[in-house]
């Protein structure tokens, strides 16, 4: 019976057997509605995009001018009007690397406490809502922390030190957040036979867990390396200076308890502090900032979806 | 050969007790520094916070004149209304944009297009604050002036609208997962009863994902209020109570930061930047540990 299988709901037979599949009045509207929802979604997301992609592209035109290496490889000069931006450029690495020296043990220890030893408890959910709020403080608060704690309770002065412990706290939950992904995604079946060997906690966590999961634990450090070398307030008041020159072309020219120059602050100086910086050079140091975020980004990612492609399980 | 394998079997089980210590220790890490943060930052505020400031004119008044000579007055009304106001606005452009790309993400692209614009929406979360202020400050003051006439741009809107686009990659990424968590049964079986897209959308997907997109709503929001730097430098830094989208407002986290510098060590100026700090701490706590609450409902009920 042809009536029976009409996706119609119009109560009249339909007797024409070519019309069966024609759309009814229902099945267009249906149709046109769902073209409608689709291009509102699509225009939505496009509109969140296209922006700031013309923004970006907006800021390299307005830097090329000052866009070369010796930009790169001297300080600025004449109260920031003129120069380059070596000593802002190297900080960040500086605190980086000291910063990540402390948070990648740290974190990725907490998350193989949370994902291999920490059982179902109030206590396991205690910690990881102490992680959540950890990830939630905002980047000021951390900063006073680091004023409170660092610069004057354990007296280390505004310094790289007391900078790169305030980032650590603050890249720590998403360090654990990240590697506790990765650890997860080891299937049990490899911990299992592990242990059926006669192989300790320990053991299996160091030969199978570890091994197996270390592409992932790496993506998501990278992914925190270039969000801590943009941050700025937390930075701000536990070692970031306006002005420090450093010898050029010296990649080690910042002690550990030095006061430091950073990219970031940097840019925050020259758009609001000081007036009358030519324009490039404002947009040149954003650039440089933006052009290494998402560098690193892109790295990381790239670095993912090539190990994702590996995977053999 | 022997005696070193046998050497190196005794160490790692003298070893392995005090490497499930560190473990331990590592694990329990986020709750020492939360704690810790707190711990810190009150103690700073803590001399002014027993020994002077009135809590009731400091939560109540909107002025904040604390570098007066003759008559120091610190009240933060007016900076929590900036904060408010500014998210408020954040919110109302973002979460509509954020939840629809979230769905266009999840359910109306192929595969292809998926990846591209998961890794697009990736990379714009990088961006770091204070490039996201300084795009404010000169793009989209430009802007602001030319299409609406107003003499400066530097405006609750700039804000606004700065704090919007920071907060759309968070709810787009956090509202993806939040579709994603809905079995595929569900969809399957609204596709048999002849359901369209669209309306297993809005019939079936956003019933059921309801807290998980609250839950990235509500992180948008975490981000809003936190953002330091994008404010500081967009939104005019004057101490107002706004009254609309064209008033230069303050937030809590821009009076730190701009203040911070200048206030002398130990002074009450000092001190009471570090009270604010715990006040930004307590509400970005709360709204944390409502989201948590959220997140909960929706694993109890899955």
């Amino acid at each position: 019976m042809a009536t029976d299988i009409t996706p119609s709901s119009s109560p009249t037979e339909i007797t024409d057997p070519s019309l069966m599949f024609t759309a009814t009045e229902q099945s267009r509207k249906k149709q046109l509605m769902e073209n409608i929802a689709r291009a509102i979604f699509f225009v939505m997301t496009l509109l969140m995009i296209l922006p700031l992609v013309l923004i970006v592209v907006y800021l390299f035109v307005k830097a090329a001018p000052v866009l070369s290496p010796e930009f790169l490889f001297t300080n600025p000069a004449k109260g920031m009007r003129a120069g380059g931006i070596w000593a802002p450029l190297l900080g960040p690495i500086y605190i980086v690397i000291t910063s990540l020296l402390v948070s990648a043990p740290i974190g990725v220890l907490a998350a193989v406490y949370l994902n291999e030893y920490a059982r179902a408890s109030w206590f396991t959910r205690i910690i990881n809502l102490a992680v959540v709020n950890l990830a939630g403080v905002p980047s000021i608060v951390h900063a006073l922390f680091g004023v409170g704690a660092f610069v004057y309770f354990a007296k280390m002065g505004r310094s790289v030190l007391a900078a790169s412990l305030t980032l650590a706290i603050m890249t720590l939950p998403v360090i654990i957040a990240s590697t506790k992904e990765a650890l997860n995604a080891v299937p049990m079946a490899f911990r299992e036979a592990c242990w059926n060997t006669g192989a300790t906690r320990w053991q299996t966590i160091r030969g199978i867990v570890l091994p197996n999961s270390i592409s992932g634990i790496l993506t998501g450090i990278i992914l925190q390396v270039s969000r801590a070398a943009g941050e700025t307030a937390p930075i701000m008041f536990t070692g970031a200076v306006f002005f420090k020159a450093i010898s050029e072309r010296d990649v080690f020219a910042y002690g550990l308890f030095d006061r430091f120059m950073a990219l970031s602050m940097h840019l925050y100086q020259l758009s609001t502090q000081v007036p009358g910086v030519p324009e490039a050079l404002e947009y040149g140091t954003a650039v440089v900032l933006l052009g290494a975020v998402l560098t690193v980004n892109a790295l990381a990612i790239v670095l993912r979806v090539y190990l994702r492609s590996r995977k053999r399980w | 050969m022997k005696i070193i394998t046998n050497v190196f079997h005794q160490l790692g089980r003298w070893c392995e007790p005090v490497i499930e210590g560190i473990i331990r220790l590592c694990g329990i890490s986020a709750i020492i520094f939360v704690f810790g943060i707190f711990f810190f930052v009150f103690r700073e505020g803590m001399g002014f916070f027993f020994g002077g400031l009135d809590i009731v004119e400091f939560l109540t008044s909107p002025e904040w004149y604390p570098t007066s000579v003759s008559n120091k007055r610190y009240g933060v009304l007016a900076l929590v209304a900036g904060t408010f106001s500014v998210t408020a606005l954040a919110m109302v452009l973002a979460v509509p944009f954020g939840l629809g790309a979230a769905i266009f993400v999840s359910e109306f692209c192929g595969p292809k297009l998926k990846e591209t614009l998961k890794i697009v929406i990736e990379l714009l979360a990088a961006i770091p604050s204070v490039v996201w202020g300084f795009i404010g400050l000169t793009v989209m003051n430009a802007l602001i002036i030319k299409i609406f006439k107003v003499p400066i741009g530097l405006t609750m809107l700039n804000g606004g609208i700065i704090l919007s686009l920071m907060s759309v990659p968070i709810i787009v990424s956090i509202g993806e997962d939040a579709l994603k968590a809905v079995p595929d049964s569900y969809r399957e079986a609204a596709e048999a009863l002849g359901a369209t897209r669209w309306q297993v959308v809005y019939r079936v997907l956003l019933p059921t994902a309801k807290n998980g997109l609250l839950a990235a709503v509500l992180l948008g929001v975490g981000r809003a209020v936190g953002e330091t730097m994008a404010v500081l430098m967009t939104t005019g830094h004057a101490v107002n109570m706004p009254l609309g989208p064209f008033d230069s407002v303050r937030t809590l986290t821009a009076t730190i930061a701009a203040e911070l510098g200048e206030a002398a060590v130990g002074s009450d100026h000092y001190r009471v930047l570090f009270i604010i700090g715990v006040l930004l701490f307590s509400i970005t706590f709360i709204v944390n540990f409502v989201t948590d609450l959220v997140i909960k409902g929706i694993r109890e009920k899955a």
